[in-house]
């Protein structure tokens, strides 16, 4: 029932996960920036997490402007790029754009955005400079896209910054989370550069946060510390047979799919548990790599999913089966996993056959790090507890966003995040004076 | 089914669609091939003395997605031998007897006129077009504009074609120029046949923000242009109606030209008195193949209105277009919102609050629809035109229709008024917010960093 063959080389790679926002060209970016009516208080404004100026930005590309357009975009959301195709637009700006009550198609703002910022990251325009030096220093745990945002913004307005990664990569979940045809690597990684080459933040590589020790160091050579971490790895659900080989976590899978791609090890029949947007890019994945038989099993109804309407139509384009109202009581299995023991909502039990369970029933709270720091207050989803102004903790030293307050959300809210921590942060330390 | 043959001054055609005297008539190979897809008459491009042109020759104005709304050419008349013109003439007449060929001429002293005319009835034209009209290049040497912006030296040489030619005369207009009348007056006592108008404008279509040169380039410089297609309809249209409407001219054929793309254009060329169009830029834009959209729609609107030839419905708009101070000022219209078409735009709301009158105000629902404050509603419509949506906005008449009251009257009355009192105005229904209010609209900014 899948569609796709496995793939065998990039090449392959690259068509079973073909972008689904592709790359617009000059002709495309003049006739779609056309149809904007720059409305006033325009909707799609107001539908972006960051309050990107949209009417502005299409109108710039329209006159050629596109590096204003850019400047534009960055202005408001350091991750213009990666946000131009990764973000769920259909929910956001492209769903509050006025175009949809005419049953117009609306405007393609994601991708209208990604071309303005793909010219001058390709370009390497620089659009930003450091601001006169404040003499503050802010530690940022976390390199993601909260992280990295919060980063640039200090930067620009003249504090020191200094990024602390556990991993060897930055941009967090761009490159080790999100789905391959939403945005490529080197998309995420052109970006990363293009910020850090104007700006200028150290970033720590390999360098974890775990002990009190590090936390007091943190505290003594820095003036603030932003808490940029996500959450942890998928949370075990003491389901029995969890320990069999061929059982993953969707995170660790497609950690491991961003990084291998085509190399991926993948079964042939693969049952993917849960109902959110990471159980639908699991299973479209585990399609586009070519497994004969894809299996969406999420115990509630399909209505009850948490995932969007459009991933789960995107799953199903892939060729993947959805399986309602299964719960998972057992995975089977003799060292090798075999398949699925459910219980539907009756009490009826059935299985079923497969070489390969992904689990995408949530991840682990990041709690680790908070409990290292003193008067952190968290919320009952051991989540950080943040002035919503200023993204201020109750430990006033300490700053946080993404999903270390919301608990998993999308790399646009993380990018304001970052930013509205920045300045709070330059509020905060310029009162303290 | 309605018959669309004309009889312009004498020159007989299948129909009103002529290609104007441009580079589309450069040759007999194009205007064969026009004739052949359905065009009625061409004017040949200008014959006249030996030229030489310039590399770089056009401009254009683009409108958002709309390439050559408005169009800019500095090219001069023919370049081509005259022998080489006259000898194409014949082989078109020859091969299309019953359509239009007209030859455009420009020349300078009276022995060169004689000269031409005589040249091109030997070769078959059916009439003759005189460029009074080029605003560029030649005006330079004393021809084209130059003698279309001077009344006295118009009439002088249109009475010295009209002595010298045996076939209908069109005398083809300058619009740059205050009055059209002028040299349409003069025209008409040169004892013209016919008047064709507008030719282009004179323009500068654009600057080159890296070498500052104006578009066309040529080599670092450039000149004014002759400005053209769909943005000067709207002149030529009026200055149409100026000598249509004009006693002494209004009964001289009149041949429509300017900004000419599709069967509406035509039809609105024909009610404000035009009995032939000519077009040039829609060819230059698309080919010879658009006159099939020209022919078919005006061939709707005739059979729809039930019209047998074009003369039926002829200047049918010119009653209607008058003087402002004929204008009824007792009509009244205000702008109505539908609630069920509007998207939420708020065009309306912001062109009447920053462009207008202050009379539509955001929604305070929790919708997006704008609401229509009657009381400071002028009825001037420029909600209804920048809102996206059809028939969303609509104008809606107030008054009851049996009120009649115009400057004229009140001049006529003695009864204008020595105070500021219009009840669309200032202090009377209609409130003006007091300045400072102007820092209380502010749209709220997310991004305010």
């Amino acid at each position: 029932m899948s569609e796709y063959k496995k793939p065998s080389s990039p090449a392959e790679f690259a068509k079973n996960f073909k972008q689904k926002k592709p790359l617009m060209n000059q002709t495309e970016a003049h006739f779609e920036s056309a149809r904007c009516l720059f409305c006033y208080d325009a909707p799609c404004m107001d539908a972006c997490p960051t309050g990107i100026d949209i009417p502005l930005f299409i109108k710039q590309i329209h006159t050629e402007n596109v590096d204003g357009a850019a400047k534009t975009i960055y202005d408001s959301n350091w991750m213009g790029n990666a946000c131009g195709t990764v973000c769920p637009t259909g929910v956001l700006c492209e769903g509050a754009c006025v175009y949809n009550h005419q049953d117009v198609l609306p405007v393609q703002i994601g991708r209208l955005q990604n071309y303005a910022t793909d010219k001058v990251i390709s370009a390497g325009k620089k659009l930003f400079s450091e601001g006169v030096d404040t003499g503050f220093k802010v530690a940022i745990i976390g390199a993601g896209p909260g992280g990295v945002s919060c980063a640039a913004e200090l930067r620009t307005l003249g504090v020191a910054v200094e990024i602390f990664e556990a991993k060897d990569n930055q941009s967090g979940l761009l490159i080790n989370g999100v789905a391959p045809y939403k945005i490529t690597n080197e998309e995420v990684q052109a970006e990363m550069d293009y910020l850090q080459n104007q700006l200028n933040y150290r970033i720590h590589y390999n360098s974890p946060i775990e002990t009190k020790a590090q936390i007091a160091e943190l505290e003594a050579n820095f003036d603030a510390v932003f808490i940029g971490v996500g959450l942890g790895a998928t949370a075990f659900r003491n389901i029995p047979g969890e320990d069999l080989s061929g059982v993953i976590g969707a995170v660790e899978f497609i950690e491991k799919l961003r990084l291998n791609h085509e190399k991926t090890l993948l079964g042939n029949k693969v049952v993917v548990l849960g109902g959110g947007n990471t159980a639908m890019d699991a299973a479209s994945e585990s399609a586009r790599m070519g497994a004969s038989e894809v299996t969406l099993a999420y115990r509630g109804t399909k209505e009850k999913m948490g995932a969007y309407k459009f991933e789960y139509d995107l799953a199903l384009s892939a060729g993947v089966k959805g399986v309602f109202g299964a719960n998972p009581i057992e995975i089977l299995g003799n060292g090798n996993v075999s398949g699925v023991k459910f219980a539907s909502a009756s009490g009826e039990e059935f299985v079923v056959d497969c070489d390969q369970v992904i689990k995408a029933t949530g991840q682990a709270k990041s709690g680790g790090l908070f409990e290292l720091i003193a008067d952190l207050d968290l919320d009952e989803n051991q989540r950080v507890k943040v002035n919503p102004d200023s993204n201020q903790s109750s430990n006033p030293k300490y700053f946080a966003g993404g999903d270390a307050i919301n608990g998993g959300a999308e790399v646009v809210n993380a990018a304001y995040d970052g930013k509205l921590a920045a300045n709070g942060i330059l509020a905060y330390l310029t009162n303290k004076k | 089914m309605a018959d669309l043959s004309v009889d312009f001054a004498g020159i007989k055609a299948p129909n009103p669609f002529w290609l104007a005297s441009a580079p589309p008539t450069n040759s007999g190979y194009q205007i064969m091939k026009a004739f052949d897809a359905g065009w009625g008459g061409a004017v040949w491009k200008t014959m006249g003395m030996p030229t030489i042109n310039v590399s770089s020759r056009y401009g254009s104005t683009n409108y958002g997605d709309t390439r050559m709304a408005g169009f800019s050419n500095i090219e001069l008349i023919t370049d081509r031998p005259l022998e080489d013109n006259l000898r194409e003439i014949r082989e078109v007449t020859e091969r299309f007897p019953d359509h239009a060929v007209i030859a455009s001429l420009m020349v300078d002293t009276r022995e060169e006129w004689i000269d031409i005319i005589k040249q091109v009835e030997d070769a078959g034209a059916t009439g003759i077009e005189l460029n009074f009209g080029c605003p560029h290049g030649m005006c330079e040497r004393g021809m084209g504009s130059a003698v279309g912006q001077d009344p006295v030296v118009l009439k002088t040489i249109v009475e010295w074609v009209m002595d010298a030619a045996k076939i209908p005369v069109i005398t083809k207009l300058s619009p740059n120029i205050s009055h059209i009348t002028d040299p349409g007056l003069a025209a008409v006592e040169g004892k013209t046949d016919a008047i064709s108008l507008i030719n282009t404008i004179k323009s500068i279509v654009g600057i080159d923000l890296d070498t500052y040169a104006p578009y066309p380039v040529v080599d670092g410089k450039g000149t004014n242009g002759g400005y053209c297609g769909p943005a000067v309809k709207p002149i030529a249209l009026h200055m149409l109606k100026e000598l249509a409407q004009h006693q002494q001219i209004k009964r001289t054929p009149l041949s429509g030209i300017g900004g000419i793309e599709n069967w509406r254009d035509v039809v609105e060329f024909i009610l404000l008195g035009a009995t032939s169009v000519q077009v040039c830029t829609a060819v230059m834009h698309y080919g010879f193949g658009i006159v099939r959209e020209m022919e078919a729609g005006l061939r709707q609107f005739m059979d729809d209105k039930g019209y047998q030839t074009i003369y039926d419905f002829a200047g049918k708009a010119l009653p209607n277009v008058t003087e402002w101070k004929h204008l009824n000022l007792k009509h009244d219209v205000k702008a109505k919102i539908n609630a069920d078409k509007c998207i939420g735009c708020n065009l309306c709301y912001i062109s009447c609050d920053d462009g207008a009158h202050q009379a539509i105000g955001l929604p305070t629902d929790g919708s997006r629809v704008p609401n229509i404050i009657e009381e400071n509603c002028v009825g001037c419509n420029l909600c209804s035109l920048v809102c996206p949506v059809e028939d969303c906005i609509t104008m809606v008449q107030k008054d009851d229709g049996t009120q009649q009251e115009t400057w004229d009257d009140l001049t006529k009355a003695n009864k204008i008024p020595d105070t500021f009192n219009d009840v669309r105005a200032g202090g009377k229904g209609h409130y003006v917010p007091e300045p400072s209010d102007a820092f209380k609209t502010k749209r709220k900014d997310k991004s305010g960093w």
